[in-house]
């Protein structure tokens, strides 16, 4: 249904660097007009949802939403894997002022504060953030410290190739500055976790385009949850098909 | 829905609502032909599309050329910078070739930035030359404060830091501006240039905690305030950044107005936990209960505006160049 309807119909949101509750004033009432608009379109988002969905595959959405979703899904996958590596006996071992224990209480912090806040924001964008994800890991992987660098380096570069990929579906200036606040912090992350792998290895070859332009090789949402999905139970894995 | 009885509405508290949409007449063609196929439903959608393009904040900001040229004049700073790595003195194999590695990747966006302002025609920006840079901040005396920068690992690797940490906020700080985004051909570029770039600061980051002979850089302990030690991550403002009292105005606020920002967005400090109108704290979730303060500011790095970063790359460039 949503897909039939002109483009620039996505939902605009309230400014997301100023309160989102404002009187209105005379000059500013495009706000209210945009906010309205926008809550119609989530209503009709909604309905293409139901219909285009994969059995048992959760929709992200479409538009902004889509895109904020997708961010929120990701940001519960790192969150939940930190929060389950600090129960974890290979984290459990760690020395009180030990490097990687400060840097894993760190990586916990800054992933579930990324994933709140994609829910406050989607929320406050008067949109329906996606479910809580379940999510599944091999057998052992907080064990040991070398599958629990592995998997962090694979969500942290898997995180920053999908930010640099979508960030093209963001309509909205205050979305994409946002973005780009939380994915440096997400290569920033990538960076010292390939480090703890293997020293140097911060901008390797399987990343970054050193033999070329020296770009950050970016993946389209279709391609990120090739690999997401394989760390979502059924019932949790994602279906992006409505972005870009 | 009565669309007349809303612009009537409209009209008690701005009454240049018609103005403003006659100005933009196409829109009303658009909306003539698309008409019979609205819905009901649909019609509050399509006069919200209206409302957007009739308050539509006019694109006072860069052309993209102009971006691109600004984000190449950074790079020749970054470029010429690491340039000057081969005379430093007691760096560990790791970090030597850390640097080299980095050379590289700006030396080919500084390749890359070229050959994509060729591609968008008019004139690419000339190679400022190293003659352009005093990285001693002396403004061209080669005697400013960093004097010792070409030998000395510490004063280097603080320059570096600064220098990736403005790149990145630089990058963020374009990325909204309307002929980026309208480009996503060279938004997505710049993007997969910032996430380097923030690599780059987080290695150089890991590089001062560990110290110039350190094999294992990765594994050195941050020491708050994080000015000598830093964490990957910036962490408030840092301490003021690697040379307090000189590197301030890179974790500082820019400004949000005039050419070189993006429309509806705010330049704040590195330390900012105000995001999307949430202010985030111990009590923003109950997720977040015990949570230390500096992480509700480490989770969000915060952009730049063109005016401020350029400020920034002034202390860094000769008496009389106009480059920034």
């Amino acid at each position: 249904m949503s897909h039939n309807l002109p483009t620039g119909s996505e939902p605009t949101a309230a400014d997301l660097d100023r309160p989102l509750y404002t009187p209105i004033k005379r000059r500013s009432f495009f706000m209210y007009a945009g906010a309205t608009a926008g809550a119609t379109a989530l209503v009709l988002a909604g309905c293409s949802k139901d219909d285009n969905n994969s059995p048992g595959m959760v929709n992200v959405g479409t538009g902004d939403v889509g895109v904020l979703n997708y961010a929120y899904a990701l940001e519960q996958l790192e969150a939940d894997f930190y929060t389950q590596v600090r129960s974890g006996s290979y984290y459990m071992g760690l020395g009180a002022g030990s490097a990687e224990k400060q840097i894993f209480d760190d990586l916990y912090y800054h992933e579930v504060i990324h994933r709140d806040f994609f829910k406050a924001a989607i929320t406050a964008a008067n949109a329906t953030p996606i479910k809580a994800l379940t999510t599944v890991y091999p057998t052992g992987t907080f064990n040991s410290k070398a599958t629990v660098l592995a998997t962090a380096k694979a969500f942290e570069d898997l995180g920053v190739a999908a930010y640099n990929g979508a960030a093209q579906y963001i309509t909205t200036a205050q979305y994409l500055f946002i973005a780009g606040k939380i994915v440096s912090v997400e290569a920033r992350h990538a960076a010292l976790i390939r480090d703890l792998v293997t020293e140097g290895s911060f901008v390797g070859s399987d990343i970054v385009d050193i033999a070329g332009n020296s770009l950050e090789m970016s993946k389209l949402p279709s391609v990120v949850v090739a690999t997401a999905n394989t760390f979502l139970a059924d019932g949790s894995k994602l279906d992006v098909s409505g972005l870009g | 829905m009565n669309f007349l009885q809303i612009l009537s509405e409209i009209e008690k508290v701005d009454p240049e609502v018609y103005e403003r949409l006659d100005s933009r007449r196409s829109v009303f063609k658009n909306m003539s032909g698309v008409g019979q196929k609205l819905t009901a439903a649909a019609l509050p959608l399509f006069v919200g599309a209206i409302f957007n393009k009739a308050y539509a904040q006019t694109p006072g900001s860069l052309a993209v050329a102009d971006v691109l040229t600004f984000a190449l004049k950074l790079e020749y700073l970054e470029m010429y910078f690491y340039q000057q790595r081969t005379a430093l003195v007691g760096l560990s194999a790791v970090n030597t070739a850390a640097l080299s590695l980095i050379a590289t990747d700006e030396a080919n966006h500084v390749k890359f930035l070229r050959a994509t302002l060729t591609s968008l025609g008019g004139t690419v920006l000339a190679d400022p030359t190293a003659s352009a840079f005093d990285f001693t901040g002396g403004k061209g005396s080669n005697a400013g404060p960093f004097a010792d920068y070409r030998t000395n690992p510490a004063t280097y690797l603080a320059l570096a830091q600064s220098f990736e940490d403005t790149g990145v906020r630089a990058y963020k700080g374009a990325a909204p501006i309307a002929s980026v985004m309208a480009n996503k051909t060279v938004l997505t570029a710049a993007l997969n240039i910032h996430s380097v770039e923030a690599r780059h600061a987080s290695h150089i980051r890991a590089m001062r905690r560990g110290g110039a002979a350190s094999t294992n850089p990765s594994q050195a302990v941050a020491v708050s305030p994080y000015s000598a030690a830093p964490k990957s991550w910036v962490s408030g403002t840092d301490g003021g950044g690697a040379v307090p009292g000189t590197t301030n105005a890179i974790y500082g606020a820019g400004v949000s107005t005039g050419a070189g920002t993006a429309a509806n967005v705010t330049y704040l400090a590195e330390d900012n936990t105000l995001q999307g109108g949430l202010t985030l704290s111990t009590t923003t979730s109950a997720s977040f209960t015990g949570f230390p303060t500096t992480a509700f500011s480490e989770a969000f790095d915060e952009g730049l505006d063109v005016t401020t970063v350029s400020t920034i790359a002034r202390l860094f460039t000769v008496t009389g160049n106009t480059l920034f």
